[in-house]
C-alpha cells in the first residue's frame, strides 16, 4: 500500500539528510521524495511516498516524530488531499505518428516545450495517476527521456 | 563584554552545573583547552577518545547526570563513534563536543577533517554543526535539554575552530523552546484506569522492568507498585537494580541467559506489565512464540517503542515515575496466591547452578565471592560476553545505578573506562569491573588514568584464555571449530598492571580467590588487577538460543 506522508520540518541544513537517513537505515522503501519551502520561511515540507503495510507505516511515522527537527506529520491517506506532479517527456515523433502524439498532448493539456526533427518534449502537470496514464499511452511511440518531479500534496478544506 | 567561542563553551558548561568533563586534546580544540585551563570543573584526560566517552557514559549511568566529552576533529571525532553508538542504544544522556576545521575549509578534505555530523546522524539523538557564533550558547542549552529529557540520548555539537576563536557577547538563555520536541510525561488517566482494571482481574501477571525505570529514577515507585500488588517481577539486563534481586518477588533476569523461572513465568503469564523496557530480541527470542497467552500493558516514554515488536493492549506513553505513582494510587492487588506458589516451586526446582566440585576456579564462584565480600554494595561494571552474563546472574543488585553494562550495543572494552567514570561519580562506593581477558585489552591504556587519579577500581579478569562467549557458540552450534577465538597469547596481566603503577595479583588456586579479593578491597588509592585463571571451557546457562523460544532452553552441558 502506498502512503503519502507530509512532514513539516525546521528549514535547517541537514534535516533532509536526517529524514532520508532514517528511511535508508530502517530499510523502508521510498517511491518519491520532494522537499520544498512553504509560506513560513523557517518551515519546509518534505513529501514522501512510501510503500508498506499499515504496521510499517505506523513505525515510519513514529520514528519520524522522534526527530527533533520534525514539527508535524500528516498521513495524506487518512484525509482528502490534492496531489500534483510535473513531468517532462521527450517522445519520438516519426512524421507518420506526429499527429497522434499532438492529439494526445492536447487531450492531456500538455504544453509543448521543445521540438526537433526527431522528438517533441511535453510538459504536463496533473495528479500522479493521470501522469502514469499518459506515460503508458506514449510508450508505444518511444519515450526517449522522462523525468518526474515527485509528488506534492495538500489537504483539502 | 565580548567572549571567545571557547570561553562561551566553558561558561555555558559552568551554567549547566557540570562538575567533570572527559576528553583528549588536538589541533582544532586548542582554543577550547586554552579556556579550559582555569575552568571551575574537573577535566579528566583519557588516553584514547574511546576511553573518554565510555568514562563519560559510566559517569552518567552511575550519577544520573549528563556526561560531557571533548575531542578534536578528524580521528579524534571518529574515535568517539563506538562510544556514541553505545550510549545511543542504551539511551544514556551525553553532550559531546568535537572540534572541526574552519568553516571555510569544510568539505575541502582538510587536514584532520571528518564529517562527524554526517557520520553520527543515525547514532545520536540529535547533532549540530555550529555555523554562527551567536547560536553557540543557545545550541549548548538545547543540547543539554535534549540529551537529558524524554528518552535520553547522546547529542553531539561540532564546533569549527574559527568559531572557537571568534568573539561575541555571551548570553545564556533562560529557557529552551523546541516546537518539534515535546515529550509526554503524564500517562493518560483513562489508560491508567484500564490498566489497573486488567491487573486486578489477572491470574498470572508478571512485571517486566527495564532500563527505563532507572533512567526515570523510578525505582522507589516501582517498589511501591510491586509491594501493593504483590506481583512477581523480572528485570532486563539494564533493569537490574531497579528492584532488589534479594526480594522474594524477584524472578531475576529474563531473556537469552535469564533464569529458567523468569522466562517460564513470562511464557505462562496472562498479563505482562512492561515498564521502561523495549522487548529487545535478547529478551523475546522468537517473537511469534514469545507471550502466547498474555495481554500486554506497556509503560514507556518513547511512543515509537510501543507496539514496535509486540502488539500492546494498553499502551501508556509517559514517564515511568509519574505513571507508576498514579497506578499505585488506584490499583487493587489481584488474587494470585496459587501463581506465587507455582513460581516459588519453579525457583526451587530450577535454580541457577554450576558445578563447583572441581579444583579449577569457576568464574561463577569468583562472582559469588565478590558479592559476598562486598555485601552486595559495590558498583559492578562489566565488559561483554560470558563475564557480563555471569555478573548479571550471580551478583544480586538491590539498588539502581549499581550495574553498569553495555546492553544494546554490547561493546567490549566499555567496562573499564566506564568504571573510571562511575568511581568519579561515586567516590564513596567500591567500583569493580568484571572483565574477560579479551575485553580488558581493548581499553587497557586507560589504566594509567585510574592510577593518576588514585581510583581504587578492582578489575576482576575472568581469564579463560578464550573469547569466551563466541567460543561457547562455536562449541554448541559450530561443531567446536574454535576459529580464532583462542587468546592463549595474552600478556601477563599482573606485570602489565604493575607497569602502569597499579597493583597486580595472579590467582591460580581456588583457595586464593577470597584472599585476593580481600586484599584488593583493602587498597583504596590505586587500581587493582586480579587475574583469575578460571576454567577454560565453562559455559553460560541457561541459554535460549538466538531466534528460539523458551521450550528450546538449554539448561546445562549435554554430555
Amino acid at each position: 500500500m502506498r502512503h503519502v506522508i507530509s512532514v513539516s520540518v525546521e528549514n535547517k541544513a541537514g534535516v533532509l539528510a536526517r529524514v532520508a537517513g532514517l528511511f535508508s537505515a530502517r530499510g523502508y522503501n521510498i517511491d518519491s521524495l520532494t522537499v520544498n519551502e512553504t509560506e513560513q520561511h523557517n518551515v519546509s515540507i518534505i513529501t514522501i511516498v512510501v510503500k508498506g503495510d499499515d504496521k510499517i507505516i505506523e513505525q515510519v511515522k513514529k520514528q519520524l516524530n522522534k526527530l527533533i527537527d520534525v514539527i508535524k506529520i500528516t498521513d495524506h491517506a487518512d484525509f482528502k488531499s490534492i496531489q500534483r506532479e510535473l513531468v517532462l517527456i521527450k517522445v519520438n515523433i516519426a512524421p507518420s505518428k506526429r499527429a497522434e502524439v499532438f492529439q494526445l498532448a492536447q487531450m492531456f493539456k500538455a504544453e509543448i516545450v521543445d521540438m526537433s526533427q526527431k522528438s517533441m518534449t511535453l510538459s504536463v502537470d496533473s495528479d500522479p495517476e493521470t501522469i502514469d496514464n499518459l506515460i503508458e499511452l506514449l510508450r508505444p511511440y518511444g519515450i526517449k527521456e522522462l523525468i518526474r518531479s515527485g509528488r506534492i500534496s495538500m489537504l483539502k478544506g | 563584554m565580548k567572549l571567545s567561542g571557547a570561553d562561551i563553551i566553558i561558561e555555558s558548561l559552568t551554567k549547566e552545573g557540570i562538575e567533570v568533563m572527559f576528553g583528549y586534546p588536538g589541533g582544532v580544540v586548542i582554543p577550547i583547552f586554552h579556556s579550559l585551563y582555569n575552568a571551575p570543573f574537573k577535566f579528566i584526560l583519557a588516553r584514547h577518545e574511546q576511553g573518554a566517552i565510555h568514562a563519560a557514559d559510566g559517569y552518567a549511568r552511575a550519577s544520573g547526570k549528563p556526561g560531557v566529552v571533548l575531542a578534536t576533529s578528524g580521528p579524534g571525532a571518529t574515535n568517539l563513534v563506538t562510544g556514541i553508538a553505545t550510549a545511543n542504544m542504551d539511551s544514556i544522556p551525553l553532550v559531546i563536543f568535537t572540534g572541526q576545521v574552519s568553516r571555510s575549509m569544510i568539505g575541502n578534505d582538510a587536514f584532520q577533517e571528518a564529517d562527524i555530523t554526517g557520520i553520527t546522524r543515525p547514532i545520536t539523538k540529535h547533532n549540530y554543526l555550529i555555523q554562527d557564533i551567536d547560536e553557540l550558547a543557545k545550541t549548548i542549552k538545547e543540547a543539554f535539554y535534549i540529551a537529558s529529557t524524554g528518552r535520553p540520548g547522546p547529542v553531539l555539537i561540532d564546533v569549527p575552530v574559527d568559531i572557537s576563536k571568534g568573539e561575541t557577547t555571551f548570553h545564556y538563555p533562560e529557557k529552551v523552546q523546541i516546537r518539534g520536541y515535546k515529550p509526554v510525561y503524564e500517562g493518560h488517566p483513562g489508560q491508567i484506569k484500564k490498566a489497573c482494571e486488567l491487573i486486578a482481574s489477572s491470574k498470572n501477571p508478571v512485571v517486566y522492568a527495564g532500563g527505563g525505570v532507572i533512567l526515570s529514577n523510578a525505582s522507589k515507585e516501582l517498589r511501591a507498585f510491586v509491594k501493593k500488588t504483590g506481583i512477581p517481577i523480572t528485570m532486563t539486563l539494564l533493569g537490574l537494580g531497579s528492584f532488589p534481586g534479594t526480594d522474594p518477588l524477584s524472578l531475576g533476569m529474563l531473556g537469552m541467559h535469564g533464569t529458567y523461572y523468569a522466562n517460564h513465568a513470562v511464557n505462562e503469564s496472562d498479563l505482562l506489565i512492561a515498564v521502561g523496557a523495549r522487548f529487545d530480541d535478547r529478551v523475546t527470542g522468537d517473537i511469534s512464540k514469545f507471550i502466547p497467552k498474555a495481554k500486554v500493558i506497556h509503560i514507556d516514554i518513547d511512543p515509537a517503542s510501543v507496539s514496535k515488536n509486540v502488539e500492546v493492549d494498553i499502551p501508556i506513553v509517559g514517564d515511568c515515575k509519574n505513571v507508576l505513582t498514579e497506578m499505585t494510587k488506584i490499583v487493587k492487588a489481584p488474587d494470585i496466591a496459587e501463581w506465587i506458589d507455582h513460581l516459588n516451586k519453579m525457583k526451587e526446582d530450577y535454580p541457577l547452578t554450576y558445578n563447583n566440585n572441581t579444583d579449577a576456579i569457576k568464574p561463577q564462584y569468583v562472582i559469588e565471592k565478590i558479592y559476598e565480600l562486598t555485601k552486595g554494595k559495590a558498583i559492578i561494571c562489566t565488559e561483554v560476553g560470558q563475564n557480563q552474563m555471569w555478573a548479571a546472574q550471580f551478583y544480586k543488585y538491590t539498588e539502581p545505578r549499581t550495574f553498569i553494562s553495555s546492553g544494546g550495543l554490547g561493546t567490549m572494552g566499555f567496562g573499564f573506562p566506564a568504571a573510571i567514570g562511575a568511581q568519579l561519580a561515586k567516590p564513596d562506593k567500591r567500583v569493580i569491573d568484571i572483565a574477560g581477558d579479551g575485553s580488558i585489552q581493548m581499553n587497557i591504556q586507560e589504566m594509567i588514568v585510574a592510577v593518576e587519579h588514585k581510583l581504587p577500581i578492582i578489575v576482576a579478569i575472568l581469564n579463560n584464555g578464550y573469547l569466551g562467549m563466541v567460543r561457547q557458540w562455536q562449541q554448541l552450534f559450530f561443531e567446536k571449530r574454535y576459529s580464532h577465538t583462542s587468546l592463549a597469547f595474552s600478556p601477563d596481566f599482573k606485570k602489565l598492571a604493575e607497569a602502569y603503577g597499579a597493583v597486580g595479583i595472579t590467582i591460580e588456586k581456588k583457595e586464593d580467590v577470597e584472599i585476593a579479593i580481600k586484599k584488593a578491597l583493602s587498597i583504596n588509592d590505586k587500581p587493582i588487577v586480579l587475574d583469575f585463571h578460571v576454567e577454560k571451557e565453562e559455559n553460560v546457562y541457561p541459554m535460549v538460543p538466538s531466534g528460539k523460544s523458551v521450550k528450546d532452553t538449554i539448561m546445562r552441558e549435554l554430555a
